[in-house]
Order: structure tokens, then C-alpha cells, then sequence
């Protein structure tokens, strides 16, 4: 059946779209859109007062699966992803086994074509078993259907692999992602350096620890010629030094997620876990200069960073704990509430950053809604306040800082294409 | 008046008034150790519960001779930090220990914030005796404990504190509750020990120990962790010692009724001489009595605490 989404603002800036359609699917792709098509033998979507939003794509999360499916797997990575709005993931490779080889990939894309509720583009690693110091098999990762390659969690900390990384990866036209940590610095250190790890007494990781990997792939790109993708940028030294780097031509994007521009180190306070994440939560300024990136583009993409951690593992004592927090459920109402509402960027730009650009980082022909492609959509309600609960999470963890917050604009459906996955906040 | 919290978990959290009552209490408390009957009832019938995930002589003794002259039961748990951490978890312990009817767990562990966590998991008082780099609140009363008793008050005196500030817990604890009481609060210690923004908490901060020292009433002087030579803090402990070490000559920079303490173990030679840790000017043996007394005050206030709250 023919599925009709009446009267909804649709934003698709690769089409140049502003303005209330009707966007007629059919067969699971996009056939029509224009301002009043007839509702015949149609199944009707009323999304007056609502936007209407090519489905979000998240560059960046962890899905888990295979090896740590107690903290979540693809099933449930997908659901949480479905009700967060996103209609296509791209998960990081530390897995167990860690995806650096054709057999991982293909396990996760089949699992993903079995049990998926959303699209899923496994990330493969640059180095074997992430341990940095070989190249894996890049080309056959890129062919069995990596979209990137990243050893996320992992900094490559040998500069002459990544550069040979860089070098290589052009040879398959396939994004190098960076996870910017100079561990020699970082030195074990459990948040962010500065006066709350002082007052906390707890080892602090200073923000050079970030900016002196993100000077270095700059370099090496610039160098290399070979564009990088930085991930999870949280500091305003590192905007400023990729803004600078972009006005030089050095082919480098970059990605924040939703936490570094809606809370600082002080979600640490009283050793809450949730707020343990890596990079660590930074400082009211850096916030500012991330929110500033974003407006200004340097910052390219606004990235989930999704990474579920089981209870046991965060309560725990905070030096213990494990990095990281879900996302996929809390990244666009944070970015509506924090960003859009107050008029910092418009829907338009929140498109490009949670949707077009991470397809094209990816090179997946995603993020827009011109005719003819598959009916990935999100519909939201930016006006619609909701208190942020985490046990109705679909993820299988719970590990969040933004619980009991009140935020608006939950996505109101999820359509894959052309399937309706979440209607009305519910799963189907 | 009772105090605000079930547990002591620092200093950071405490008021003033609560700092001063804690203080009084102490007062009395301490006829009891230098009397001839180190006996009396204030904590009969409650069960006290050490656990310890680090070394101590002192402060565990201190804990321990505290509970028996109140008449409580006591008992200790040694912990070894790496079994814990390959079995069983901070919380399951503290839940144990909880439900065999302990009214008070006293706490040391290597991470900052474990006291914290055990807090909200049971229904015993928590007392921290010192968690990682962040606090030793106990050693903090009983320092100003014993500044109060020599010099009367501790309002608008110029206390330096010395040393490794950013390793240790007993700084972060004064710095608190010196400057909650009034007192002014001057730091020195190498720049590789000194914890970012700490001057935010209102201590002033000084690159030379003879800055810090000028008109000192009280000089706390911090055990240098000899162990963090390894982490290139600084070069060798004969550098340390000539720019950050205590000595007679650099003593006379602070006024000459100036009170000197240390939280002990002292390393003779490196922190201070021998000839300043023996002055008579040195608190530092007066302090250990000190925080028995301290430790009995707490004991009860936290015991009391319970009491009236039931029978409210």
C-alpha cells in the first residue's frame, strides 16, 4: 500500500525543499512530492504542525554485537536507534572480535538484514585487532561493506601507521575516522582536567591530550593530501585548529555529539557515572565553541557516539567505570532543545548535520528526500515537551546523564524504507 | 543540633556550625583519653565496621582505640584492592557488612568517591578515612582541632599548606574547611604537584615555599609519596628537598609562635629536618591524640544522629 504523509514541513536541503508538502511513498521509495496529492488507496500520515525530515544518519555509534551482547546488540541498537529518529547507523568496529576482517562485517550486515529495525553500515577497523600497529585488510573491508574505517575507542597512536592509513584508504576511496587521544597525556586520567577534577580528586585528562592528536591528523592530511574525519571533537582548541585547517583547504571534517554542547564537567559532580564518558565532558567555554563550530560549519556532523555500557559497569566506583553513554534516544531532542529552539541553527542545518552530511562522510546515498530514492524518513513535532525517562529506553542500557530532563521534540515516526517502524513515540 | 548527613563523607559538604560542633564535642571527648578510665557508654550496643582497601597505622588504630573507649563493637576488614576488583563489588561488600546490623562503615580506599557510592547503597553511616586524592576528613578535623586548641581560633589565620598538593587528600580536606572556619589558606608545592584551578577554592597559591611561609601561623607540611618520583614529578628527592623542603632556616620567614603539623608518616629530612619535626613548636605528636578525640566525636554525633531519628 501506498503510504502518504500529508502536510508536513518537509526540509531537504540537498533538494533545496523548505515549505509544507505532501510526500507520497510507494514501494518503499519516494514517488511524490507536491502540495496536495490525492489520498487514494493510500495510507494517510497527518503531519500538520510537524516536520518532515529525510531520515536522520548517525556517523558514529556502537552497536556491540558480536561480543558484548549483554550491553546491547543489533536487535535492540536498532530499536533504540528507530525511536531516536535514525533511520541509518554506521557502528564502530570495536567489537569482539573487533570488525577487521571481511567475516565480522558480513556477520553484521547479515544480522542487521535479519534483525534489523534500521539500515546499518558497519565501520571497519584501520589497524588489526585495533592494536595499531599493522594496517587490517582495508580493501577487503571496503568490499565486503565497510563505509569508513576508524579504531574508535582506540587512538592510532603510531603517526607513520596512520599516515600509510591515509596513504592506503584513498587507494578504495574510504573515510579514515580519528579518535583524537594523545594517551601518553591523557595518562589514565578519568574526566576532564580542570577545576572539578581537582575538587573531585580525580586524575584529569587535559584537553591537549585531544587537540595534540587532532594537530597531528591535520598535518598528516594536509600532508598526505587525503581528506580524515575527526570524530567526537569536544574542545574549543580543536574547533579552532579544524576551523583554521578548513580555511587552508586541508580536506578534514569533523563531528560533535549532543553531550558536548549540552553539558559540562560538572554532570560529574557526585561521581555520576553516567556523565563518565571519553572524550571527557569539558568546560562551559568549550560548550560555547562547539556550539559555535556547529553554526559556523566547521563542525560538519553531529554524531550519536551511542555506547551502552551494562549497570554493573557504571556502578561502580567512578575510576572503574566505563567510557560512555547511549544516544541514539536524547541526540535530536538535545539538538532541537539546545540548538534549534533558541534559533542557533534551523531545521535546514540540524538536516544537514544529523542527516546529509554523515551520508556523505559515508559515501551512502542517504539523507535526502528527492523522488526516486528509499523512503527513509523522520517526523518530528520541535514544539512537543516530553520529560527524557530511561527505563522506556529501547537500548538495553541505561547509561545516560540526561535523565529526567525535559526536552523537546522526541521523534513522532520512524519510517524505513517505507516501512512505518515508529509511529506516534511507539515502537511497531 | 545533629549533624545534616548520615554519612561523613567530606568537608566540602559540611557547615560551618557543623564543623564547630564537631569541633566541641571533641573538646570533650579528648578528658577521656587523658584520663585514668579510657571508658564510656556513648556507643554501647552499636557495631562499628573498619574496611580498609589501603594501608594504615594510624588512622585505623585511631578509629579503632575511639570505638573501645565508647563501648562499641568493632571489627576490621582488610581489603586487598585487586582481589575486589576481580571479584566481588564495592556495593555487594557494602551490603554484606550492612545487613549483619552495623550501624557505622568506616571507609579507606585508593578511588576517590568510592566512600560516596557505598553511602547511597546502605543504610549504615559511611565515614570516609580517606578516599584516593580527594578527601581525609577526618585528619582535616583533627588538624583544626588542633589548631583551635593552641592558638584559640581559626578565624583570620594564615595556614600554609606544603607539598604534594595535587596527590593529597589531606590538602583538599583543610583547604575546605579551613577556609569555611575563616582561616587563609596558602599553597606551595612543585607546579607538577600543584592541581589545576585549585585556587578557585580560595587558597592562594605560591611557586616558592618561602612565599608561602611569610607571617604563617600554622605550616602543614605534606608527605612527599616517594613513590611518585617514578611518574617524573620531579627529579630527585635532593631537589625537592632544597626547594620545598621545611627547615629551620626557612622557618623563620613565619611568625614565631607558628605551629607546625604534619599528618604523618613523616620522611625525616625530605618534607622537613629532623630538627623542625622535633621543635617544640611541632604539633605533630599532639595531633595523633587529637585524632582519637576528633574520631570519638564523630563516632557518637553519627550514632546519636540514628537515635533521635527513630525515636522521632
Amino acid at each position: 500500500m501506498k503510504l502518504l504523509i500529508k502536510s508536513g514541513r518537509l526540509i531537504d536541503p540537498k533538494a533545496g525543499i523548505d515549505g509544507v508538502y505532501d510526500l507520497l511513498i510507494d514501494e518503499g521509495r519516494i514517488v511524490e512530492i507536491e502540495e496536495d496529492i490525492s489520498d487514494d488507496g493510500c495510507e494517510v500520515i497527518d503531519a500538520a504542525g510537524k516536520y518532515v525530515l529525510p531520515g536522520l544518519v548517525d556517523a558514529h555509534c556502537h552497536l556491540r554485537d558480536p561480543g558484548f551482547e549483554y550491553k546491547e546488540d543489533i536487535e535492540s541498537g536498532t530499536k533504540s536507534a528507530a525511536m531516536g529518529g535514525f533511520t541509518s547507523i554506521a557502528c564502530m568496529p570495536n567489537t569482539n572480535p573487533v570488525a577487521d576482517n571481511e567475516a565480522v562485517i558480513k556477520y553484521i550486515i547479515q544480522k542487521a538484514e535479519q534483525e534489523g529495525y534500521v539500515n546499518v553500515y558497519p565501520i571497519g577497523a584501520i589497524s588489526k585487532g585495533q592494536r595499531g600497529e599493522e594496517l587490517a585488510e582495508i580493501g577487503e573491508l571496503k568490499f565486503a561493506g565497510a563505509v569508513a574505517i576508524s579504531d574508535d575507542g582506540n587512538p592510532v597512536v603510531s603517526s607513520s601507521l596512520m599516515k600509510k592509513a591515509l596513504q592506503y584508504a584513498s587507494m578504495f576511496d574510504i573515510a579514515v575516522i580519528s579518535h583524537c587521544e594523545d594517551l601518553d597525556l591523557a595518562e589514565n586520567g578519568v574526566m576532564n582536567e580542570g577545576y572539578m577534577s581537582t575538587i573531585m580528586g580525580l586524575k584529569g585528562i587535559p584537553a591537549a591530550a585531544e587537540e595534540a592528536m587532532v594537530a597531528r591528523e591535520l598535518i598528516l592530511s594536509e600532508y598526505t593530501g587525503v581528506p580524515i574525519h575527526i570524530a567526537h571533537v569536544s574542545t574549543a582548541l580543536s574547533v579552532e585548529m579544524i576551523r583554521d585547517a578548513k580555511k587552508r583547504g586541508v580536506k578534514v571534517t569533523c563531528e560533535t555529539c549532543p553531550h558536548y554542547l549540552s553539558l559540562t564537567e560538572d554532570a560529574c559532580e557526585g561521581y555520576n557515572t553516567n556523565a563518565k564518558i571519553n572524550p571527557p565532558l569539558r568546560t562551559q567555554e568549550d560548550v560555547k565553541a562547539i556550539i559555535e563550530g556547529i553554526a559556523d560549519d566547521t563542525i560538519d556532523i553531529i554524531a550519536t557516539d551511542h555506547a551502552p555500557h551494562h549497570a554493573d559497569e557504571k556502578n561502580v566506583e567512578f575510576s572503574l567505570a566505563a567510557n560512555g553513554i547511549v544516544g541514539f534516544e536524547t541526540a535530536l531532542p538535545l539538538v532541537i532543545t539546545k540548538l534549534v529552539r533558541p534559533g542557533i541553527i534551523s531545521m535546514t542545518k540540524l538536516v544537514e548535520k544529523m542527516s546529509l552530511n554523515p551520508a556523505r562522510l559515508l559515501s551512502i546515498s542517504k539523507g535526502t528526500l528527492q523522488i526516486g530514492t528509499a523512503a527513509d524518513v523522520t517526523i518530528v513535532n520541535i514544539d512537543e515537551k516530553y520529560r527524557v525517562d530511561v527505563n522506556k529506553f529501547q537500548s538495553k542500557s541505561k547509561n545516560s546523564p540526561f535523565g529526567g530532563m525535559e526536552l523537546y521534540g522526541a521523534p513522532w515516526a520512524t519510517i524505513v524504507a517505507g516501512n512505518l517502524v515508529v509511529s506516534d513515540h511507539i515502537l511497531l | 543540633m545533629n549533624l545534616k548527613s548520615k554519612d561523613l563523607l567530606g568537608l566540602k559538604d559540611l557547615s560551618p556550625e557543623e564543623i564547630k560542633y564537631i569541633l566541641d564535642t571533641a573538646a570533650t571527648m579528648k578528658y577521656v583519653i587523658v584520663s585514668n578510665n579510657k571508658k564510656t557508654p556513648h556507643l554501647q550496643g552499636k557495631s562499628i565496621v573498619t574496611l580498609f582497601y589501603e594501608n594504615s597505622t594510624r588512622t585505623r588504630l585511631s578509629f579503632e582505640l575511639a570505638s573501645k573507649y565508647m563501648g562499641a563493637s568493632s571489627a576490621n576488614i582488610s581489603a586487598s584492592f585487586s582481589s575486589v576488583q576481580k571479584g566481588e563489588s564495592l556495593i555487594d561488600t557494602g551490603r554484606t557488612i550492612n545487613r549483619m546490623g552495623t550501624d557505622i562503615i568506616i571507609m579507606r580506599h585508593p578511588q576517590s568517591g568510592a566512600p560516596h557510592l557505598m553511602a547511597k547503597n546502605v543504610t549504615a553511616s559511611v565515614i570516609n578515612a580517606g578516599d584516593g586524592m580527594n578527601e581525609h576528613p577526618t585528619q582535616a578535623l583533627l588538624d583544626m582541632f588542633t589548631i583551635r586548641e593552641k592558638k584559640g581560633t581559626l578565624e583570620g589565620l594564615k595556614v600554609a599548606i606544603l607539598g604534594d598538593i595535587y596527590h593529597s587528600r589531606v590538602a583538599r580536606s583543610n583547604i575546605w574547611g579551613l577556609i569555611k572556619m575563616g582561616a587563609q589558606v596558602s599553597l606551595a608545592g612543585p607546579a607538577t604537584m600543584l592541581p589545576p584551578d585549585i585556587e578557585r577554592t580560595g587558597a592562594k597559591v605560591f611557586s616558592t615555599i618561602q612565599e608561602a611561609l611569610i607571617d604563617a601561623d600554622v605550616i602543614i607540611s605534606l608527605r612527599l609519596q616517594l613513590e611518585r618520583q617514578k611518574k617524573a614529578l620531579f627529579p630527585t628527592v635532593r631537589e625537592y628537598s632544597r626547594f620545598f623542603g621545611l627547615d629551620e632556616k626557612r622557618l623563620q620567614l613565619a611568625k614565631k609562635d607558628v605551629l607546625i603539623m604534619h599528618p604523618g608518616p613523616i620522611n625525616r629530612g625530605i618534607e622537613l629536618t629532623s630538627g623542625v619535626a622535633d621543635m617544640e613548636s611541632s604539633a605533630i605528636d599532639e595531633q595523633v591524640t587529637n585524632g582519637v578525640a576528633v574520631r570519638m566525636a564523630l563516632l557518637y554525633l553519627l550514632t546519636r544522629r540514628g537515635t533521635n531519628e527513630t525515636a522521632n
